[in-house]
């Protein structure tokens, strides 16, 4: 064997690593830009130096409450649960090797959403009680779904085609709920139909983190066992990937994150559909696409949100932006398929 | 050169939801040969295959690598033994070949080890070995069948194992790849020792290439031995349901099948 050629593979996997590596420094800028942008220039401009002592615990009047209790807040939860929606979203694409396999388009959000909603008019319940509703809905959905679609393994098609009908199950419930909500239960149980971050707390920041600490790390030390099932499940088996403990690790990990996000900001139209197929346009084909898909997503949330206050005529809850930008690109990625007859 | 690992299956019967298709079947691998599985469609070739490599358990019996069964053993330590090359693969969309080849060394990596450059040699000899170190950098969607073939035969090389498994590996190429690709297959058994088990439509490809032929009917092994031991008329007969006549390759020397149907056969013209 010629040292050549050696030589040509490390050469080539060092430029791809050195690609990468700058793509994901980009992502990661754009992520500290719009987070300053969301501390610095909302209704009222704050200055960067003033932004600077009220997190570092100084008292300055007025920029204490718009960004310590405001903006600061709105920032780090939609940072936190963007890159939550991104991680548990790619995940399950790359896992079902399907970028309709979001875990919203399967129900897991609408899940958490339904039984919030139907938590808030029926049996009027609120805060915590709420959190841990939707919470266990969204896994309670992903375990059913799970189980309606297992005979001999269970494999990625008929696992998309039992969530969508799941999804649009739920989606009656809501609509029923809805309409049975008295008028003073309606604006609470709204917030559940498109994603919002507006009124966020610091105290919402623990329990975002710690999912997606403990499912991020699922997920991530899975990522290679990940890579080589997108050849296939004979061939990943047959270079000694435990394929079903994979897809169920995974799984557990990915719907742990999205379903306390979800609890936490509702279910952010798309953003978990959206990270992974954007990071792979933007990556490339070349090694994991989940670490990209994470700060996309946190991009995507923080972006949406500050053109919904911002940017647009009239102010609008991220969930709505993030849905009209993400309704399109769902076609696009269908039509796509259905023209190729392959996915992603 | 490897090691030889004996690769044995006992009494086994497996199938699918419950449908019996390989019933009490035994077959011992010859270790650092090249065996070739035949039979008629339906036979159970790719079932017994798939169960020989641990991707489908069988409902009684089993299969044992050095006396422990492949079945409980731990998939990746398994996997850095026993290779395997399912019947149609599929690529991951835009990935390169050198980054697929990588690939065939996941069972050698644990959750932290890093990339070493033991593993670029593995990958770097098994481009050569199948004649794509120039194809490194191209996207494998734009290759020809005939060179992603060869790609996903260098993906299995990379593994490093002592036995390889392949499911009809010269299906969708013509016959000029067919018989490169099963050069290739014989150079590495003779180079690296590596034990071959390959499920082949082609009688006479499998009888020229094949130290031993396996052939299966009725989910048991009909036959086996070297291929004039089993590629003979009444085998034909047996196991294919067919009339033939078996004359010896004049390239080769080995046995070699005409199939006799009903028409176009020089006694149907003397009828006419």
């Amino acid at each position: 064997m010629s040292g050549a050629a050696i030589t040509a593979l490390i050469a080539g996997r060092r430029a791809r690593a050195g690609r990468r590596r700058s793509i994901l420094l980009v992502i990661a800028a754009l992520i500290a830009v719009c987070f300053a942008l969301t501390l610095i220039l909302g209704q009222s401009l704050t200055p960067p130096a003033d932004v600077l002592r009220v997190l570092t615990g100084h008292d300055v009047p007025g920029a204490s409450f718009t960004v310590g209790q405001l903006r600061l807040p709105r920032a780090v939860v939609a940072v936190l649960a963007g890159l939550s929606l991104g991680l548990g979203g790619a995940a399950f694409q790359v896992m079902l090797r399907n970028p309709l396999a979001s875990p919203d388009i399967l129900g897991v959000s609408a899940g958490a959403s339904a039984a919030a909603i139907c938590g808030i008019v029926f049996l009027s319940l609120d805060g915590a009680a709420i959190f841990g509703l939707a919470i266990a809905a969204g896994l309670a959905v992903a375990l059913l779904i799970y189980a309606l679609s297992f005979r001999d393994g269970v494999t990625g098609s008929r696992l998309i085609l039992v969530g969508i009908g799941i999804a649009a199950m739920l989606d009656s419930v809501i609509a029923y709920a809805l309409a049975r909500a008295p008028a003073w239960d309606l604006q609470e149980a709204l917030r559940w139909l498109g994603g919002s971050v507006n009124g966020a707390r610091l105290d919402q920041a623990p329990p975002l983190l710690a999912a997606l600490m403990l499912g991020g790390g699922l997920v991530l030390a899975r990522r290679r066992d990940l890579e080589v099932l997108r050849a296939g499940d004979d061939l990943a088996a047959a270079l000694g990937v435990r394929v079903a403990g994979t897809r169920l690790a995974v799984m557990i990990g990915a719907v742990a994150m999205i379903a306390v996000a979800t609890a936490t900001t509702g279910p952010v139209a798309f953003v978990a559909f959206l990270s992974g197929p954007i990071a792979a346009r933007i990556v490339g084909p070349h090694g994991s696409v989940l670490v990209p898909a994470a700060l996309v997503g946190a991009v995507l949330v923080l972006a949406g949100d500050y053109a919904g206050q911002f940017l647009l005529p009239g102010r609008y809850p991220v969930g709505v932006v993030t849905g009209a930008a993400g309704a399109p690109f769902l076609i696009h990625l269908i039509i796509r398929a259905n023209r190729n007859g392959a996915s992603l | 050169m490897t090691r030889s690992h004996q690769l044995r299956v006992a009494d086994l019967s497996a199938g699918y939801g419950g449908r019996p298709i390989l019933e009490g079947l035994d077959l011992d691998i010859l270790p650092g040969r090249v065996t070739a599985i035949v039979g008629a469609n339906a036979c159970g070739k790719s079932t017994l295959l798939r169960v020989m490599s641990r991707l489908l358990r069988p409902g009684r019996g089993a299969v044992t690598l050095d006396g422990a069964s492949i079945h409980r053993m731990p998939t990746r330590a398994l996997a850095r033994v026993m290779g395997l090359l399912p019947q149609s693969p599929a690529a991951p969309e835009g990935i390169t070949v050198a980054d697929l080849v990588s690939r065939g060394r996941h069972p050698h990596h644990g959750l932290i080890s890093r990339w070493s450059l033991q593993d670029d040699a593995a990958v770097a000899a098994a481009l050569e070995a199948t004649g794509t170190a120039d194809l490194a950098e191209r996207a494998i969607d734009e290759l020809s069948g005939g060179q992603r073939q060869r790609v996903w035969i260098a993906m299995a090389l990379a593994q490093e194992t002592d036995l390889l498994l392949l499911d009809e590996p010269t299906t969708f190429l013509d016959v000029t790849h067919q018989v490169e690709l099963l050069d290739l297959l014989c150079d590495l058994n003779e180079r690296r020792g590596t034990t071959i088990v390959m499920v082949l439509h082609d009688l006479n490809l499998a009888a020229r290439y094949a130290d031993h032929l396996v052939a299966l009917a009725r989910g048991r092994v009909h036959r086996q031995g070297t291929p004039e031991e089993v590629l003979t008329e009444p085998t034909m007969r047996e196991v294919f349901g067919l009339s033939s006549r078996v004359i010896a390759d004049p390239v080769s020397g080995r046995p070699m099948v005409l199939p006799v149907g009903r028409n176009r056969t020089l006694a149907s013209a003397a009828r006419k």
